[in-house]
């Protein structure tokens, strides 16, 4: 950030910001990439650009600890200039990138290249996650100590969990010296193998082999026993199951050093939308057949088929819950971009993953729009909440609006409705289930280090 | 000059059915409604009768092209598809995987967009993958029939199993009938779940519980399409007073995929053998979609006896697979005057 960047006043938006309690409508001055006070009326420094927040919400920049920039290996589906670009279209100024690229991330030095990529190339901040495990065989730990140096602000192998106990055992103890996480994709591979979609009527009548909810738990229960056995840090991606949320409930209340986080589909969509009728309402399940109804040629909808799978309403009530209480601590988005030939295909044959960026805040504003979550819980399980488990591996004052730290915002317009059309997405992959849903509220403008990078004001300001 | 004898098909008796007007795709049973499968049955009836002629052709499909397209092997199934549409006079090209492009990589999407583009009237499809059907009735204007797909469906197959059912038994209402084997990954079960619960028959499935959906083995709510099933792990429970009695084929991979400890331990408590057929009703009939693993799931004594309509269910293959390339093609049209 040169100090050609401008100051920036943000004027007569509704401020919300969950690390200091703030939620009143007030004023937001930046400068020099970092945030200078917040407050009433506020006064234009001489060439500051003014915007005008009248109506909309000023948060900070969202902060989302989970998704695939696919790049090295994978550019076909996304990049790092493409996946930068849809978080700042859907607010997020932060983004950790997983590793399951090819090469892999399993050594500084591609966490080095990843980091310089970004740096060059990036429209938002980009800070890697390593591998455990070399190659992410789960086979001998990767390099951890050094991934750290070279700024790895925590290890997984995604896509697979640590299926060995006794590896994942040395991993949690491990990288407990520099304190930092593994996060773990909690699946037992056996109980989990061939499945497509969840277990339980949907797959029983689509004849595909589900995914039962027990693959997660029992991972998520040795993984609990193996953090409390070790003192390491284990953090769950993506749970999906209430019988996680139960177990990590419990867990935390034993002080067990455990965090997790949820995707916003698992919040807000069944298993149902596999079956391919209409996404009724704002952001919800089905509203154009139920479960038991004839199927239509757009069963099999691939758009629909994650891993975790979208599980039942019973679940996604579960999360829902322990996301309000703070059983589980963030929203991260496992944004999976995905070319067309991956979606396009039998139901078996399709890959795995929901290009999620774009829709991420929209789809979860659902909830606080029926009153299950605070607008505030909400906010702050996009920012403070991710913020604070990055710990000291972030910019000081990340996720928040306190004075000196990065001028990451997101201004959100809560009300106004839109209908997803992925051929407009930034990000490359264009598979979601949402194509054709109407959502209410979106991000309106993303200000990143104090420059606008999604906006009507994109492109001038920088 | 009616439709009728432009066809070739005789007239039935008593007024005969159609399919639902508009219907293009056959891709199982559970959008049918009771009225459209007795359409077809009837027009099975039709068709049956042109089997039955000394010369076996009616230029009904004349000009049409029907492709059959098998990524799995099978011979009863294809070739009732094929016969079925070379007695109609359409022009019938068999597609395999095996011999075909994807083989050599090509997507299942752009297999079927060359097969469209070659004006394939009807597409009749197998395929390993439950769903594929429904794939390329999504993207294709072509008319597709379901020949077994994964473990979803299988339509063609329920529909004759109900026709034999009916020639043999009269009716399906009412009728008190016992699907035995493989209930988790069998296709003909799934889709004769469907027709017979619409038929009003009384059904009871049996297997161990590792071969029974898991949802299936939980009480199921009282909107569940399925509810009135009644599920057993006893086979002679399942065969008592039993009218049809239908085994499944046991995949022979199921042993070592964890599912049964053993074949002979299989066979010894759930083979079909006559000594269990006596506890059945006295006229019941056995039925088998085939191909059958005797000894297995079915004893060769029964397979081959009295109570067999196995070889009919083949014969009759034939006609439904005619009613269902003649409804999809002219779905509107009745064969009856």
């Amino acid at each position: 950030m040169s100090a050609a960047v401008k100051q920036v006043l943000i004027k007569g938006g509704r401020v919300i910001d969950p690390g200091s309690g703030l939620d009143e409508v007030a004023d937001v001055l930046l400068a020099d990439g970092s945030v200078k006070a917040v407050g009433q009326k506020l006064v234009a420094p001489e060439g500051a650009e003014v915007l005008k927040a009248t109506g909309l919400i000023v948060a900070p920049g969202f902060v989302d600890l989970h998704c695939h920039l696919r790049e090295p290996g994978f550019e076909d589906k996304e990049t790092i200039a493409t996946g930068t670009r849809a978080a700042a279209a859907g607010g997020f100024t932060t983004v950790c990138a997983m590793p399951n690229t090819n090469p892999p991330m399993d050594n500084a030095s591609t966490i080095d290249y990843v980091m310089r990529k970004a740096a060059a190339e990036g429209a938002v901040r980009v800070l890697p996650i390593g591998c455990v495990t070399k190659g992410s065989a789960g086979r001998e730990l990767a390099e951890m100590a050094e991934m750290a140096d070279a700024g790895a602000i925590g290890f997984s192998d995604d896509g697979h969990p640590v299926a060995d106990g006794a590896l994942m055992r040395q991993a949690l103890t491990y990288a407990s010296a520099f304190g930092l996480p593994i996060i773990e994709h909690c699946e037992v591979p056996e109980l989990a193998a061939g499945g497509q979609i969840n277990e339980g009527w949907v797959a029983t009548r689509l004849g595909v082999k589900g995914v039962p909810a027990v693959a997660e738990e029992q991972m998520v229960a040795r993984d609990i026993a193996l953090a409390e056995l070790t003192g390491g840090w284990v953090h769950l991606a993506h749970v999906s199951t209430a019988g996680t949320a139960d177990m990590v409930r419990r867990a935390k209340e034993r002080g067990v050093r455990v965090t997790s986080e949820v995707t916003p589909h698992h919040l807000t969509l069944t298993e149902a939308a596999v079956l391919g009728y209409p996404l009724g309402g704002t952001g919800g399940g089905t509203g154009g057949g139920s479960q038991y109804d004839a199927l239509t040629s757009d069963a099999y909808n691939t758009f629909a088929k994650v891993n975790p799978p979208l599980r039942s309403q019973f679940d996604v009530e579960a999360m829902i819950a322990a996301l309000a209480e703070g059983v589980i601590d963030v929203i991260a988005t496992d944004h999976a971009p995905h070319n067309r030939q991956d979606k396009l295909s039998t139901l078996n044959d399709a890959a795995f993953g929901i290009s999620n960026l774009e829709t991420a805040l929209a789809a979860v504003l659902a909830l606080v729009h029926t009153d299950a979550v605070t607008l505030t819980r909400l906010i702050e399980s996009l920012t403070l909440g991710p913020a604070k488990l990055l710990g000291n591996r972030a910019p000081r004052g990340l996720g928040t609006l306190a004075k000196g730290a990065p001028a990451d915002i997101a201004l959100i317009d809560l009300d106004v409705e839109w209908v997803v059309e992925p051929e407009h997405f930034v990000s490359k992959g264009k598979n979601t289930p949402l194509a054709g849903a109407t959502l209410k509220g979106r991000v309106v403008k993303t200000i990143f280090a104090g420059r606008v990078v999604f906006g009507p004001e994109q492109g001038k300001a920088s | 000059m009616n439709a009728v004898r432009r066809v070739g098909i005789p007239a039935l008796s008593n007024g005969g059915g159609s399919m639902s007007p508009g219907r293009k795709n056959v891709l199982d049973l559970d959008d049918f409604s009771r009225e459209e499968i007795d359409g077809v049955l009837q027009n099975t009836t039709a068709m049956r009768e042109v089997l039955n002629r000394s010369i076996r052709k009616v230029p009904a499909l004349r000009g049409h092209t029907v492709i059959t397209l098998f990524h799995e092997p099978s011979t009863r199934t294809r070739v009732s598809f094929e016969q079925a549409g070379k007695v109609l006079s359409a022009d019938v090209i068999n597609v395999t995987s095996a011999g075909s492009s994807s083989k050599k990589g090509e997507s299942l999407y752009n297999t079927a967009l060359t097969l469209q583009a070659m004006n394939a009237d009807i597409i009749v499809m197998r395929h390993p993958h439950s769903g594929a059907p429904h794939f390329l009735a999504r993207h294709l204007d072509s008319c597709i029939i379901n020949a077994g797909d994964g473990a979803h469906a299988h339509p063609s197959q329920a529909l004759l199993d109900m026709y034999t059912i009916k020639e043999k038994l009269g009716s399906i209402e009412g009728k008190r009938v016992a699907i035995v084997g493989d209930i988790l990954y069998s296709r003909v079960g799934r889709s004769n779940l469907w027709g017979l619960l619409k038929m009003g028959a009384h059904v009871t499935l049996c297997a161990p519980p590792t071969l029974v959906p898991p949802d299936f083995l939980r009480p199921l709510p009282e909107e569940h399409p399925f509810a009135s099933v009644r599920i057993t792990h006893r086979v002679e429970e399942a065969l008592d007073g039993a009218d049809v009695v239908m085994a499944l084929r046991l995949q022979l991979e199921r042993q070592a995929s964890g599912h049964l400890p053993s074949l002979r331990e299989y066979s010894r408590m759930y083979c079909i053998n006559s000594r269990r057929m006596e506890l059945a009703a006295p006229d019941a009939i056995v039925m088998h979609p085939g191909p059958m693993n005797e000894g297995i799931e079915i004893d060769p004594e029964v397979a081959h006896g009295v109570r067999s309509v196995i070889d009919q269910q083949v014969t009759n293959g034939v006609a439904v697979r005619m009613a269902l390339l003649f409804g999809v093609v002219t779905p509107d049209r009745s064969v009856a005057p």
